[in-house]
């Protein structure tokens, strides 16, 4: 309800200023928003082209199951690691909220590591994006997805910079709150790809 | 005292959930992520069904990350993010669903 006041209260003038935080969350919202319909339309592309291999190598050849599954508890695990650390930062516990974002910085690491090593593997194997048109959309779109988690993670970075040497102050706060929306939108985003692409990919 | 709004606001959004509540939603994705892996990576069911629990658990657990994680709920605070969720969800219906409807039928066609 405190957001509804922000706002409520937040356009009407000067004042705006001390009403940001809720303000800035329903705004970078709905950036968040926009974001979704950008993946929208990869996913739209990726589902369409999907069977067009040009008698390429298929998702059920290039797809290694367990990588993905490593990967996904990577991601859902520096999520909920994101959560406890943002839970202490809001108790005061500076020192434990910094350590947890230092192990969601690592685990997002893991995941982008794996990410690279995957295309790797491919790229090695032939199946670049340029091979069909089911390679393309996948690389585009799983590759969409983990350009942003490296933002994220530079985004992590910055924040634990900034908790060191400004300390927690309000506008810290208001940008690591977005920061974990950020995270967190990236982990549904993540739901959706394991899906779709490569459990649906290796059934195929 | 605004200032002093402004942080108490800010404290509630990071805190609005708990050790507990982040636990149940990691519990929860965890076990949705594992039943469909485990169902392809075996194939206990015929691929139709195994099509259908693997879109009803990753739906399922979009929910629990929007609930638990994003802790969107139907309180008055959260209006604006729910309603622009929604209507995300009705573009997206109508991009997903308007791309696969006309382009359906493009591999035939190739």
């Amino acid at each position: 309800m405190t957001t509804n006041t922000a706002t409520m209260t937040g356009p009407v003038g000067h004042g705006a200023d001390h009403d940001a935080p809720g303000l800035h969350a329903l705004g970078f919202w709905l950036y968040l928003m926009t974001d979704l319909i950008v993946f929208s339309g990869l996913f739209s592309t990726y589902v369409v082209l999907a069977p067009n291999t040009a008698s390429g190598p298929s998702a059920r050849e290039l797809f290694h199951l367990p990588e993905v599954f490593f990967e996904t508890m990577l991601l859902l695990t520096s999520s909920v690691v994101f959560g406890y650390a943002s839970l202490a930062f809001a108790a005061g516990k500076k020192g434990v909220g910094l350590a947890g974002l230092v192990l969601t910085f690592l685990l997002g690491l893991g995941f982008i590591h794996m990410e690279l090593g995957e295309f790797h593997r491919l790229l090695l194997a032939g199946a670049g994006p340029d091979r069909s048109g089911f390679l393309s959309a996948f690389f585009t779109l799983v590759g969409t997805h983990g350009a942003h988690v490296a933002v994220g993670l530079l985004w992590l970075a910055v924040m634990m910079g900034q908790i060191v040497t400004k300390g927690l102050t309000v506008p810290v706060r208001s940008r690591l709150a977005r920061l974990g929306m950020f995270w967190h939108f990236l982990d549904i985003i993540w739901i959706g790809l394991f899906t779709v692409v490569y459990l649906r990919g290796v059934m195929s | 005292m605004s200032q002093t709004h402004a942080s108490g606001d800010n404290a509630v959004r990071a805190g609005s959930g708990s050790f507990r509540t982040y636990t149940l939603g990691f519990v929860l994705s965890l076990v949705l992520t594992v039943i469909p892996f485990a169902l392809v990576m075996t194939g206990a069911l015929p691929s139709g069904a195994t099509l259908w629990c693997l879109y009803a658990a990753a739906v399922i657990q979009i929910v629990v990350h929007l609930h638990y994680f994003l802790h969107l709920d139907r309180s008055s605070g959260m209006d604006w993010n729910m309603l622009s969720l929604l209507f995300t969800f009705f573009i997206m219906f109508l991009f997903i669903g308007g791309s696969l409807w006309i382009m359906y039928s493009l591999h035939s066609r190739m």
